[in-house]
């Protein structure tokens, strides 16, 4: 190999590629000149341009986490069928585009063979948005790509059709942080108990004014122990946000008996009819049972379900909900409706129904 | 098993570490992450092996215990102060293989697209200097090269950015951006939001590589109001695509529309979906938009992909101020620029100028740890517009102030702006100009 360097490379700071150079040929040459599109069939959509050139799109879910050797046999089947391009969705399913009709039914097939199912258009449950989770966060309380597994398992037969009301839009987040998103349903970990502090470290990595500034309800003082500057958490104040935890690590919040998952219902971000909503919260405290977190399952599918059977064509969860009212979404999803529910938070009464209008 | 070739063969047993919980992830129609860590894990020969196995043992350890392993740490390339996501195990003496785990935040192409050459290429690179394990992507956007030794990460940046990649925002930086398909396939698209997101992010790189802003600053940009990669939640900076003038309306397709779909049913999904009352079905199946109620929500152009179609006059919205909980809770982006005309290359330089502005306010004003949309609302509405030189509009409120306590001595005057703004606007001359 070569010679010890003596000044290292320095970067070329080339920024966002040119995407220009990888697209489909079709999609270069009716770039911006589209007209309509339909669906065929679920997994598989048909673009029209103005110009007459068609492009029809062949969807596939992926395990987002891949190995080199699933990258490659993805490109082996882009080669074989697509003309060597692909592109991938925001919520990590990989798109084929093909301007010859024939070829849609094969690659539909040889998908099938290699274990990629196609679906994830149009109104089904596409795949879930999520984030690391135990495979690499610093804060995890959950996986995130072993939870995303057992729920895509569950709802595969949503993925591969598209029978539901509206698109259905999963996220799973691994902490309250939520990088995984607004969803129509989010399942996201709550933390539950308090920071653990390991107060012999606290004054060595911790800013400990940075500390306490990061908490949104000023639980956190600084204290002595055993002689050294540390600091201490007022435990009733405290809301078990983690926020102190990425500038104090000895704050350790992601303890084994800490880690609960809520699921929140109802968020959107499409424009769409009504304006983009947040999620709220439908149960908490479901427990964090790894590998194949039954009971949160359980919950998902009584929601898609509730969903499926009642809610009118067009209509996001949200929409459902809020036509139905949550008295109804409690009872035919069978989850109790308590005092957590109940916003305490900045802005809490705009989230009170302030009118006389109620369901029964 | 359904994941077919093993490269080489496993490696020998005893090596291996049992993965009871993982390998239970394996069963099911959905494609298992698993089963490709457990293919890196037996290539036998690669340097990444030895790595993935103490991977995965760490991992089933995370399941078993149900606790996270990682922690983080400093590390970069030459040149760059962010980019690289430092991980450290802390249980390296179990798993001394994978004890360093670093991932490169790697920015995507606009849109995702991909030739399979361009990807065996990054697959090459990793699996010479990496783990083998890659993201195909973060919420955040980035192609994630999950797994590098602190040694092999400047080996590893060298070859990926000779591909012609660079690296993504991490820490208080502007981060890396993501933008829907849009006009490269999507006919709903109002603007060419590959050129918007490459032309912005890449002329603050600087704010990326050399991270000196108060917290993260992101940008993301669809099409249109369907808002495919969730801008307005999850964006300081939010691009739109939207259009002025009318929806664009083929009557032979409308009726087309209702012959197949139904009366009742176009009147159900359609009519009576319109959260502005905008639409109505005439009695020979004709429609009729009142173009001045639509607030260019998208859904009647979902549903009626043929005989529907944004207007001509297109542009952008720009949004700021999305963000997650921490720390005053979840955050929307505000309306701060209803139209922002995006044709001419003139055009995106206004964006790109506005952009620089806000930013610009951001790295000044803000608190440390306070993303922008905080600081708006720690200074109120009206200062942040003045800041960045951007004018009241209705659009910008679902409705007027309710609160009573405002000083309005100096009312007059700002109505009188508004007057000669509406004039300026309808192309007349203003007193004094
Ligand atoms: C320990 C500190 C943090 C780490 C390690 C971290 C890590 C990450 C990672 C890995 C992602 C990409 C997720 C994925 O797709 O796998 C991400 C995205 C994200 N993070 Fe963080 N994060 C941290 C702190 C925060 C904080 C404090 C916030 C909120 C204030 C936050 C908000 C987000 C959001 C909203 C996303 C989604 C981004 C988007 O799609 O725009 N993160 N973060
Ligand atoms: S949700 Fe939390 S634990 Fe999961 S990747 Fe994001 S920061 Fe990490
Ligand atoms: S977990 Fe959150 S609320 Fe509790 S002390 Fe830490 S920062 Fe404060
Ligand atoms: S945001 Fe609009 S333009 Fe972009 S892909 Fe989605 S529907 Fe198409
Ligand atoms: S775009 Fe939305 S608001 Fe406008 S007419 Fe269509 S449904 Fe109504």
């Amino acid at each position: 190999m070569s010679n010890e360097k003596t000044t290292p490379r320095a970067a070329d700071e080339v920024g966002v590629p040119d995407h220009h150079q990888y697209m489909h040929p079709v999609l270069e040459k009716n770039h911006g000149n589209w007209a309509y599109h339909d669906r065929p069939r679920a997994g598989v959509l048909r673009h029209v341009s103005k110009s007459g050139d068609e492009i029809f799109t062949v969807r596939a879910g992926t395990q987002r986490q891949m190995d080199v050797f699933t990258i490659r046999k993805l490109c082996d089947i882009g080669d074989e069928f697509a003309d060597g391009h692909i592109r991938f969705t925001t919520r990590s399913n990989i798109e084929y585009m093909m301007s010859d009709e024939a070829k849609v039914q094969p690659l539909i097939d040889k998908l099938g063979e290699e274990g990629f199912p196609v679906g994830g258009t149009g109104a089904s449950v596409t795949m879930i948005s999520h984030t690391q989770g135990w495979l690499h966060c610093d804060i995890p309380g959950t996986d995130a790509s072993g939870v995303v597994k057992g729920l895509m398992d569950m709802l595969h037969e949503e993925f591969i059709q598209e029978k539901m009301p509206n698109r259905v839009r999963i996220t799973t987040s691994c902490c309250q942080i939520n990088c995984g998103g607004q969803g129509d349903i989010a399942i996201n970990v709550q933390y539950t108990k308090p920071p653990k502090i390991n107060h012999d470290l606290v004054a060595n990595v911790c800013e400990r004014p940075a500390v306490v500034a990061r908490c949104p309800v000023a639980a956190i003082r600084p204290a002595m122990v055993d002689g050294k500057p540390t600091l201490e958490v007022d435990e009733k104040k405290c809301v078990c946000c983690g926020a102190c935890y990425p500038p104090c690590p000895p704050m350790q919040i992601n303890g084994d008996d800490s880690t609960k998952i809520a699921i929140w219902v109802g968020g959107k971000h499409s424009n769409a009819r009504s304006k983009p909503t947040f999620h709220k919260l439908a149960v908490a405290n479901l427990p964090n049972n790894a590998p194949h977190w039954p009971e949160v399952n359980a919950v998902v599918k009584r929601i898609v379900k509730a969903y499926k059977k009642d809610a009118k064509h067009w209509e996001r969860m949200g929409e459902w909900i809020e036509r139905i009212g949550w008295n109804r979404f409690f009872e035919m999803t069978d989850l109790a409706f308590t005092k957590h529910h109940l916003d305490t938070w900045t802005g809490a009464r705009k989230t009170m129904n302030q009118s006389a209008h109620i369901h029964f | 098993m359904k994941d077919g070739d093993h490269k080489d063969g496993k490696a020998k047993d005893a090596e291996i570490h049992p993965t009871p919980m993982l390998d239970q992830l394996e069963d099911g129609p959905w494609p298992s992450f698993v089963t490709g860590l457990k293919r890196l894990r037996d290539a036998k020969g690669e340097q990444y092996a030895p790595m993935m196995n103490d991977l995965m043992g760490q991992l089933n350890h995370s399941y078993e215990n149900r606790k996270g392993y990682w922690k983080g740490g400093v590390v970069s390339v030459f040149g760059y102060g962010g980019g690289i996501i430092p991980r450290y195990s802390e249980v390296a003496e179990k798993f001394p293989e994978s004890k360093e785990f670093h991932t490169l935040r790697v920015m995507p192409p606009p849109g995702f697209h991909y030739t399979t050459e361009i990807l065996r290429k990054l697959c090459d690179v990793w699996e010479e200097h990496g783990s083998g394990l890659i993201a195909l992507h973060g919420q955040s956007g980035d192609i994630m090269l999950q797994g590098c030794t602190t040694e092999n990460t400047q080996a590893a940046f060298d070859a990926i950015n000779e591909l012609g990649f660079d690296l993504g925002g991490a820490g208080p930086a502007l981060r890396t951006a993501m933008s829907c398909v849009g006009a490269a396939r999507c006919e709903h698209s109002c603007y060419d939001e590959g050129k918007a997101h490459r032309q912005i992010i890449n002329a603050f790189l600087d704010e990326m590589h050399r991270p000196s802003l108060p917290y993260k600053f992101k940008f993301k940009f669809s099409g249109c109001g369907n808002d495919c990669v969730n801008a307005i939640h999850r964006a300081d900076f939010a691009v739109i695509g939207t259009w002025r003038d009318d929806i664009k309306i083929d009557q032979e397709k409308v009726k087309e529309h209702v012959a197949t779909a139904g009366r009742k049913y176009t009147i159900d999904t359609v009519v009576n979906m319109c959260p502005t009352r905008a639409i109505s079905l005439n009695d020979d199946d004709t429609m009729e938009i009142d173009n001045a109620s639509c607030v260019r929500c998208m859904h009647c152009i979902n549903v009626m992909t043929k005989a529907l179609s944004p207007g001509d006059d297109k542009g952008v919205s720009v949004m700021i101020g999305g963000k997650r909980s921490l720390k005053v809770g979840d955050m929307m982006g505000i309306m701060i620029k209803p139209f922002i005309k995006l044709e001419t290359q003139e055009d995106f330089d206004d964006l790109e100028e506005f952009a620089e502005t806000c930013i610009e306010f951001f790295a000044d004003n803000a608190l440390e740890h306070e993303r922008v949309g905080e600081t708006i609302d720690r200074i109120g509405l009206p200062a942040f517009l003045e800041a960045v030189g951007v004018e009241a509009d209705p659009n910008m409120v679902n409705h007027p102030r309710t609160s009573s306590y405002v000083r309005t001595d100096d009312f007059d005057d700002e109505a009188a702006k508004w007057f000669e703004r509406k004039a300026r606007d309808a192309g007349m001359t203003v007193a004094g100009e």
